[in-house]
């Protein structure tokens, strides 16, 4: 197991330098001057926009100013965003925000989904089955913007439920519905993998035998079908939670979470260079890592797989 | 490419939504008895006067810096601050008094080397700061010894200037200098309350870097703290001797990139006022601010601009009736009233109403909306052959309103016209420099208020903001003898004798004025919008 | 395990990478015995015979064709123009006339509803058409060859999987695309994002589905006999692992259109004067106090038509899925 988690981890590095790589090439061949709007309606000095470059590596090659990067972010320093502040420091912050909304939207995201999934599984071709598959159907097909502006609309402005756009220092509260929103597509497919995997393993010999032994089905259904239909779900939840983080960019943006993805959508627009490869970086490496629990973790889980 | 408008708005939002929650655990917010929160937003440059040319640094430096003159509030009068006398019998030496023992927060009085030495460090081009166009468009003798002799592609000098300091500003004593010009210049006096003008500290010449994220101003209150893309708090000014002096203790400016999340924070009382309701909030603040909203047409105007020498030009643009009809085929008032729910007013002229020297109409009827009249003078001038994009930055919300412009010229004299928009407003001046666009928004804020900030800087030959290759030499003569002009009235009229002959050449297409709306929370009142289009933050008093 | 989680590499937000589960599944650790990739004798015609009886499918086919006849001829279903503006009528309310409305610019909400789905299905299309091709071949080649190249493949797979779509999208539209750029151009740039980042998914399915193949009879029986390595993958791995990706790229179809319209959304995307839903999404939006039918139109118009998709790919899996008949 440890061979095989060094090994992964190895494997990890040229995938995360080429990520990078690909982000920081993209970011930096942005068209234009990033000393836009930093002289109001008009345009800035030639002086000025020399003295701005020179500070920032602006006219270095491509390859030169990511290895000196890359070579800051080896040690630890993320650099410097054009607002003069760290990006850790930013983003330390912000991941926190980010992180306490992803980790909540997962949390909606197993209750709901594993129950829908139970209730879906347990009678397949019946009632609540076909309404959770419809359901679930829908929620897949609504693009997740629409889903946050609609329930901003209804929810926030209209009930006024929840509130409309969330404070600096959001409470779990204020998280709520973004976080309802965020998880909502992850809830449907998560419903969906539950109630097959329920199906399966209902269908499948061992239970066959415990019935034959005479076991009450609660004890069927508790014991050996949800433990074992629980496997290939709690893997989606670790590779869910990368994807969850990357994806909050348009939830984020929403409801103006004070998050990662703001600052991401923030940086380019700035083309502050620094700002979005040191985010995405950070981003990148989560979710390859996430991958890896998530895989190790199905390993652990079923008897069956053998890492080494 | 609305990527900004939604970016900043919708995504971009970083810094959003500070929130009530912030506000109170911080230190000195609490005792909010006599502060304030307002709605800021990032500056993009360190605070220095010399070195701020856009709005959100502008806000906070117009708190804490006095300048030789202050605008009246209502009439935009120029009114003394600093300034003990100001004479001048030719309009181009001028002799300027400065007050005795008017104190910087530092303590430090303010001398006249601390307005000549700030204006020379601006001036100087390998200082690069962002304001040094002003020294030049006052044509301070000896402007052009300052500039890099040679630069390089990237605008680095190569060059050195020939001198370090322009020859036609002189230190006579401590509260006395004098100002040569190189040509005639009748307005001088109400240029210099621009945040340019401003006196620097001795302290900002011992480390120009440092002093940004603290400044040392002689204004009403003065930079406490600023945690970057946060808030900027200042406080009030213990050494303040000027006649302006700020109502409340501490004045809060929360950096929100997002105008909506500020706006719904006034609305439920998280914060006290904002300096812009957004456009599609229009609808709805006067019953949403019921008593708490304010309104003022502020100094500017929008235009549509045309290069005939633009790459994408249809010949015919080179005409001026071919951009009279066009103009014609604008329906203004409909636009005005639809997309911007008619907080704004059809031009009717190329300069604001708000300035001294301002006259209705001189535009006539090629600003009135008239379809007929408009076919029919397209048709005269040989028809339209083409199609017109046109261009707007997408950084801030001009799309809306370019779509209905763009269909109004469209389905009245059947020219194809669509907006382009850019990423922002730098790659809008990009395509502009490189001659790439020939029909494209502009939009001019008034540096002063004055008719003359209206003309000169955008259609002079050759002027900094002409955009337009527009040259018209009767039109620079008139600009040049009302310069000359020492009379207030005669120099108005001669302007705006000048400003009916746009009407002819039709260089830009003037569309509305400007205006500005403002809201504030239950907790404040006496809350005053300047002729900037500015709230009066100073002047805010609580509840 | 079969059900939903294979595909969609992009959905908007959220759903943007749970795609992963199946997807790491197969290149990781473990080859999990995903039931979809099972070769069923005959599998044409019986999973035919099984779609006929089908009322979800015969739905789906009518939202798809409705769509289709849209983004082909728009004039068939409006004689309104897309541009006519009326701006003295911003926002009119639903009416017998004009059906949706009308919005800010005062254009008729109904008609640009039309107008809009030839962009999104182009995208929609193309995409999934080409990450099927590109990801299935990248896929049969790593599977088969095994080794150093589907070492290679895989870990390049990687690279461009580790990039959050949306993300990747954003950086490189906001890069390379320009104010004047034509429908057509825009149109390519977005479905060139969407491949590049979106191939993986496929590649990955792809590979799995041939590793289960391979050890097969019919394919040894073929090798033994000494058939050519190309000939081989073509006419024996192909045909029976391809069923997979079929199903998934029709899925992903559905998904690759609300990438498009969250590009849009974003402002990134498709711009005037061409028409297209996330566009309009995105300008009700901001509208969404002053005229919520301005939103709420083009947002059903969008997800009738990702709905139509993935409930299409949706019952041709289980028509193909022996078990769950």
């Amino acid at each position: 197991m440890g061979k095989y988690i060094v090994r992964r981890l190895l494997q990890m590095i040229p995938v995360a330098l080429g990520a990078t790589f690909l982000i920081y090439a993209m970011v930096f061949s942005l068209p234009g001057d990033p000393t836009t709007g930093k002289c109001g309606e008009r345009n800035c000095p030639p002086e000025f926009v020399a003295a701005f470059n020179e500070k920032y590596n602006l006219d270095d090659p491509l390859l030169v100013q990511y290895g000196k990067y890359m070579g800051n972010v080896l040690q630890g320093d993320l650099g410097e965003a054009q607002s003069g502040l760290p990006v850790s420091e930013e983003l330390s912050e912000r991941y926190v925000i980010t992180f306490k909304l992803g980790g909540m939207a997962l949390a909606i995201e197993a209750v709901i989904g594993i129950l829908a999934g139970i209730v879906a599984g347990l009678r397949k071709g019946g009632f609540l089955d076909a309404l959770v598959l419809v359901s679930t159907l829908f929620v897949i097909s609504i693009p997740v913007f629409v889903i946050g502006n609609v329930s901003q609309l209804f929810f926030g402005i209209e009930l006024g439920w929840f509130p409309v756009t969330v404070p600096f220092e959001p409470s779990l509260f204020d998280l709520f519905m973004p976080a309802m929103v965020l998880a909502s597509a992850s809830v449907a497919y998560l419903a969906r993998l539950m109630r097959s995997s329920m199906a399966e393993n209902l269908r499948s010999d061992y239970v066959r035998t415990a019935n034959a032994k005479g076991l009450g089905p609660s004890r069927v259904v508790g014991v050996h079908t949800l433990r074992n239909s629980m496997i290939p779900v709690v893997t989606f939840l670790g590779y869910d939670f990368g994807a969850l983080l990357g994806g909050a960019i348009i939830t984020e943006g929403i409801f103006n979470i004070y998050g990662v993805g703001g600052y991401i959508f923030q940086g380019i627009s700035d083309q502050d260079g620094i700002a979005v490869v040191s985010s995405v970086t950070v981003l990148v490496v989560i979710y390859l890592l996430m991958n890896l629990l998530a895989d190790v973790l199905y390993g652990v889980l079923d008897p069956r797989i053998s890492h080494d | 490419m609305r990527v900004t408008t939604r970016a900043v708005a919708l995504l971009g939002a970083s810094v959003m939504a500070l929130g009530l929650s912030a506000c109170g655990s911080d230190d000195g917010s609490g005792d909010s008895e006599n502060a304030l929160t307002v709605r800021g937003c990032n500056p993009e440059n360190p605070l220095v006067t010399i070195n701020t040319a856009e709005t959100c640094g502008g806000d906070i430096l117009d708190v804490t810096t006095a300048k030789l003159i202050d605008y009246d509030l209502e009439t935009g009068e120029p009114v003394n601050d600093i300034l003990e006398s100001f004479e001048t019998t030719d309009n181009i030496n001028f002799t300027v008094k400065i007050k005795q023992g008017y104190m910087f927060s530092d303590g430090t009085e303010v001398k006249s080397k601390n307005f000549v030495d700030a204006w020379n460090y601006a001036a100087y081009q390998p200082n690069a700061q962002a304001s040094s166009y002003f020294f030049g468009a006052a044509a301070i003798d000896g402007y052009a010894d300052v500039q890099c002799v040679e630069t390089d592609d990237a605008g680095a000098c190569t060059k050195d200037p020939a001198a370090e300091t322009m020859s036609g500003l002189a230190v006579v004593d401590d509260y006395t200098f004098t100002i040569k010009t190189s040509q005639e210049v009748s307005n001088l006096l109400v240029r210099l309350g621009y945040t340019a003008f401003a006196p620097l500290p001795d302290v900002f010449f011992e480390d120009p870097e440092a002093f940004g994220d603290k400044p040392v101003g002689a204004g009403p209150y003065y930079v406490d703290s600023w945690d970057k893309t946060k808030q900027i708090v200042v406080k009030k000014n213990p050494e303040y001797s000027g006649d302006f002096p700020g109502n409340v203790d501490q004045i809060t400016f929360k950096i929100y990139n997002d105008d909506t999340a500020a706006y719904k924070d006034v609305v439920s009382g998280k914060l006290d006022v904002i300096n812009q309701v957004p456009t599609t909030e229009l609808p709805n603040y006067k019953s949403d601010l019921d008593g708490r909203n304010n309104e003022r047409d502020m100094g500017g105007i929008q235009t549509v601009a045309f290069d005939p020498q633009g790459a994408d030009a249809a010949a015919a643009l080179a005409k001026p009736e071919v951009r009279q009809a066009i103009s014609m085929a604008i329906d203004r008032q409909t636009i005005v009233d639809t997309i911007f729910f008619g907080t704004r007013q059809p031009a009717t002229g190329w300069v604001s109403p708000v300035v001294d020297g301002y006259k209705a109409g001189a535009c006539g009827e090629f600003c009135e909306y008239d379809p007929e009249g408009a076919k029919a003078l397209l048709e005269e001038a040989g028809g339209f052959d083409g199609a017109l994009g046109l261009y707007v930055n997408g950084d801030a919300d001009h799309k809306p309103w370019a779509d209905a412009t763009c269909n109004s010229i469209r389905q009245t004299l059947e020219i194809e016209c669509t907006t382009e928009v850019t990423k922002d407003f730098d790659q809008l001046n990009l395509y502009k420099e490189q001659n790439k666009v020939s029909f494209f928004r502009a939009g001019w804020q008034m540096d002063y208020p004055s008719i003359e900030n209206f003309l000169a800087p955008l259609y002079g030959t050759g002027a900094d903001s002409n955009e337009y290759s527009y040259s018209n030499p009767e039109f620079d003569a008139k600009l040049s003898e009302a310069a000359a002009a020492t009379d207030p009235e005669q120099a108005n009229a001669l302007y705006q004798e000048a400003e009916l002959m746009l009407a002819a050449d039709m260089p830009v297409i003037p569309t509305w004025y400007p205006s500005v709306q403002i809201g504030w929370s239950d907790r404040v009142e006496n809350v005053d919008i300047d002729p900037f289009g500015v709230p009066d933050y100073a002047g805010i008093t609580l509840k | 395990m079969t059900d939903f989680s294979h595909h969609e590499p992009g959905a908007s937000g959220a759903a943007a990478e749970s795609g992963v589960p199946l997807g790491s599944l197969s290149t990781g650790p473990v080859e999990p015995d995903g039931g979809a990739a099972a070769p069923a004798r005959s599998p044409g015609a019986e999973a035919w015979r099984e779609l006929r009886r089908k009322p979800m499918f015969w739905i789906s086919a009518t939202v798809i064709f409705v769509f289709l006849l849209m983004a082909v001829w728009p004039s068939l279903f409006t004689d309104i123009g897309p541009r006519d503006a009326v701006l003295a009528d911003r926002w009119a309310k639903p009416s017998a006339e004009h059906w949706f409305g009308r919005d800010l610019q005062g254009y008729d909400l109904y008609t640009r509803c039309i107008y809009g789905a030839r962009a999104s299905i182009l995208v929609g299309l193309l995409t999934a058409t080409l990450t099927a091709l590109v990801g299935g071949f990248l896929g049969l080649i790593a599977g088969y060859m095994g080794g150093i190249t589907d070492t290679l493949l895989s870990r390049l797979a990687e690279v461009f999987f580790a990039i959050p779509l949306l993300l990747g999208a954003i950086i490189f539209l906001f890069s390379f695309s320009q104010p004047n750029d034509g429908f057509f151009k825009t149109v390519m740039s977005i479905v060139l994002i969407l491949v590049i980042l979106g191939w993986p998914s496929v590649f990955r399915l792809m590979r799995s589905s041939v590793l289960q193949v391979k050890p097969n009879d019919y394919v040894q029986a073929a090798r033994a006999l000494g058939g050519s390595p190309l000939r081989i993958a073509f006419r024996h791995i192909l045909p029976n692992a391809i069923g997979p990706v079929i199903v998934v790229s029709t899925i992903n179809l559905g998904v690759y259109i609300a990438s498009e319209a969250a590009l849009s959304f974003l402002g990134i995307g498709l711009q005037d004067p061409t028409v297209s839903w996330g566009q309009m999404i995105d300008e009700g939006s901001e509208q969404i106090r002053n005229a919520p039918h301005t939103l709420l139109f083009p947002a059903g118009f969008l997800s009738a038509a990702v709905l139509g998709f993935i409930m299409l790919g949706d019952t041709i899996r289980d028509a193909f899925d022996p078990k769950s008949r």
